[in-house]
């Protein structure tokens, strides 16, 4: 494989991330506080997010196929409410991704606290 | 249809050369496969939109929504909000843990040959049932413009078959990237000009639009008018199993992307998990906006072109193209059919890319030599050859099939295959310790194998309807996606697989690792210097 060409920037050469020299490496990130905080951190971004669209995005067909009188109510004009919750599945997923990539500025800051601390107490 | 022929070989022209100029620069396997790992965040965005906005999202949806109404529009919804799947949960994940294929992910820490295996044969399906819906969609298209010359249906999908493998196979992923960034612009181009055109019809007024929309005439097979409310839910989608299709259809096309290996390698283009991070957000908006259009598209289609008009002249699939052709005259229709066949040819050329990639990764190195290229630029070659085996299979079951086909329809198919199949093992690995390689081995044969039997033994294959495949009184399997049972029967055998296999405690111990690596990217491939 021809990877031999690595940028030489990056702060960390784990290139046979698997070998037993670097096992240790990996047990001894997991076990810092930092990383456990990372860990909760993107948990509690990443799950309530995750349900909270799955519940929004299946409110749709379930309403359109089981209410289908219900969601035909028009509202502004001939559009109907059916529409509307439709088109407003697209704002609340863009939404949400926007929130998500808010959230990930912290993510990364500090994946690069723990990547920092690593290259500088590593080998 | 001169000037349709006339854009078309300029389209076949640029793109060929953009091909001749990138397989030049192609010539190691990190370069053919993964694009040296050095492709911007909104060039992989618009690329991942190029790879994902296929004939289905163009061609397919507009004919729903122009046959049925408001059902077709549920289409675009889940085929967007799908993306949170992808940003959420699997795209940082697997760009820190993987190299070129989807099973690199799953190899990890799991035993990987068996692995490999499975997840070779499973994007092998995914990605030949996805290009079957292309093919069928390329050649309902060059039928239609050469309708002139009698150029039959099974002709026009050999021709344009041959013609995207020969690109791929040539090209490699470079090419790929370039060709979906250029057809992801041409298409949303395309697309807003339709949209406006057709306001412009209706004189700028969104009323006048929707009220259109309330009363589509059209006369049924018999022959008898029918003025119907296309706003309406439930065109599509009757009672008694409609309600359960749609919720069916639904967890097919959310759970499905995140398991798509077309889409899925396109994160390993990017030089790092926060790039791709931006480039799913990137090509969420261009998709979100793209599949908002469907409205003015398929709506569009319905009111001012008609069902009857588009049955007699190319079917269902060319409603979009038809539309233009009434707004803007020949020459626009002209645009819209070179920009539809741009599209096809550019899913085509990222579902062969990741169907060779797999195989000559996954199986034939990993597999097969275990783990080791016998000579070099061999894995490059066995690919290449994939190629050519995939889309000649696409192209005999496009012909089969036919034109009449719906391809969103085709498509919707392929994602429930890889939300049951690739989804539940991909999720597992990442986030399950406990899970082991006889979980993987069962969830992905269990998934993949209960969508494809719940298809064939479903209505679109078996049933009275006439595009039904196997003529008989009543299907055995109710629902036209299988989504709602196969993705669950998927979780389901990638647990009792791991609950019923050995403990492995290398795999146990290599979640640490895995975990780690995924989110603060130590470790991760690096991108590559350009030769």
């Amino acid at each position: 494989m021809p990877d031999s060409t690595q940028k030489t920037g990056a702060p960390i050469q784990a290139s046979a991330p698997s070998s037993a020299a670097s096992a240790s490496q990996w047990d001894r990130v997991a076990a810092t506080d930092e990383f456990k905080q990372l860990l909760k951190a993107k948990v509690r971004f990443v799950v309530p997010a995750t349900i909270f669209f799955i519940v929004y995005y299946f409110l749709l067909p379930f309403l359109v196929g089981y209410y289908p009188k219900t969601m035909d109510k028009r509202v502004w004009g001939p559009v109907n409410i059916a529409y509307l919750f439709a088109l407003s599945q697209f704002f609340v997923a863009w939404l949400i991704a926007w929130l998500y990539v808010r959230a990930a500025r912290n993510f990364d800051a500090q994946a690069d606290r723990i990547l920092a601390r690593l290259a500088k107490g590593g080998k | 249809m001169n000037s349709t022929l006339i854009l078309f070989l300029a389209f076949i022209a640029v793109t060929l050369g953009i091909t001749y100029w990138a397989a030049k620069r192609s010539a190691t396997a990190g370069a053919y496969f993964a694009a040296n790992r050095q492709i911007k965040a909104w060039q992989n965005g618009v690329a991942v939109a190029g790879d994902y906005m296929s004939a289905a999202s163009f061609l397919g949806i507009a004919g729903l929504i122009a046959f049925n109404g408001y059902d077709g529009f549920m289409y675009s919804v889940g085929w967007l909000v799908a993306y949170l799947t992808v940003l959420l949960i699997v795209a940082e994940p697997l760009r820190n843990t993987g190299k070129y294929t989807m099973a690199d992910v799953l190899a990890y820490r799991l035993r990987p040959r068996p692995v490999r295996a499975m997840a070779s044969l499973s994007t092998l399906t995914v990605s030949t049932f996805y290009m079957i819906a292309q093919m069928v969609g390329a050649g309902a298209l060059v039928a239609l413009l050469l309708k002139g010359a009698h150029i039959s249906f099974s002709t026009a999908v050999i021709g344009v078959g041959i013609l995207m493998i020969v690109y791929v196979v040539f090209g490699g992923m470079l090419a790929t990237t370039w060709v979906q960034i250029i057809k992801a612009i041409l298409l949303m181009a395309g697309t807003i000009l339709l949209s406006i055109l057709v306001m412009n019809h209706f004189g700028w007024s969104f009323g006048s639009f929707f009220g259109a929309i309330t009363h589509v005439t059209y006369h049924d097979p018999k022959g008898a008018v029918v003025v119907k409310d296309f706003l309406q839910p439930g065109g599509m989608y009757k009672p008694p199993y409609g309600p359960l299709d749609l919720i069916s259809l639904g967890i097919a096309l959310i759970f499905g992307t995140a398991g798509l290996p077309h889409i899925l390698v396109r994160f390993y283009t990017v030089p790092d998990a926060k790039t791709a991070r931006h480039s799913v957000v990137w090509a969420m908006v261009l998709i979100g906006a793209f599949y908002i259009m469907t409205t003015f598209l398929g709506f569009g289609a319905a009111t001012v072109v008609g069902r009857d008009f588009i049955t007699k002249n190319g079917g269902q699939n060319m409603s979009g193209p038809q539309l233009a052709s009434a707004l803007g005259g020949s020459l626009f229709f002209a645009f819209i059919c070179a920009i539809a066949f741009a599209t096809i040819l550019a899913v085509v050329a990222g579902l062969t890319i990741s169907a060779s990639t797999s195989f000559a990764h996954d199986f034939w190195t990993n597999v097969i030599h275990k783990g080791t290229e016998r000579s070099p630029g061999e894995e490059v070659k066995v690919a290449r050859v994939t190629a050519f085996v995939v889309g000649a299979v696409a192209i005999l079951i496009a012909i089969e099939l036919g034109p009449n086909f719906n391809v969103a329809f085709l498509v919707a198919l392929a994602f429930a295959v890889a939300a049951s199949a690739n989804l539940p093992v991909i999720v597992l690995s990442i986030f399950w310790k406990r899970f082991n390689t006889a979980g993987a081995v069962w969830g992905l044969a269990i998934g993949l194998l209960s969508s494809i039997v719940l298809i064939l033994i479903g209505p679109s294959i078996m049933g009275p309807q006439a595009t039904a495949y196997i003529h008989r009184s009543a299907p055995i399997f109710p629902l036209q996606n299988p989504g709602i049972v196969s993705v669950p029967l998927g979780f389901v055998g990638a647990w009792l697989g791991t609950m019923l296999g050995k403990r492995e405690a290398d795999a146990e111990s290599k979640f640490t690792e895995l975990e780690v690596r995924a989110n603060i990217g130590l470790g991760a491939e690096k991108a590559m210097a350009a030769h």
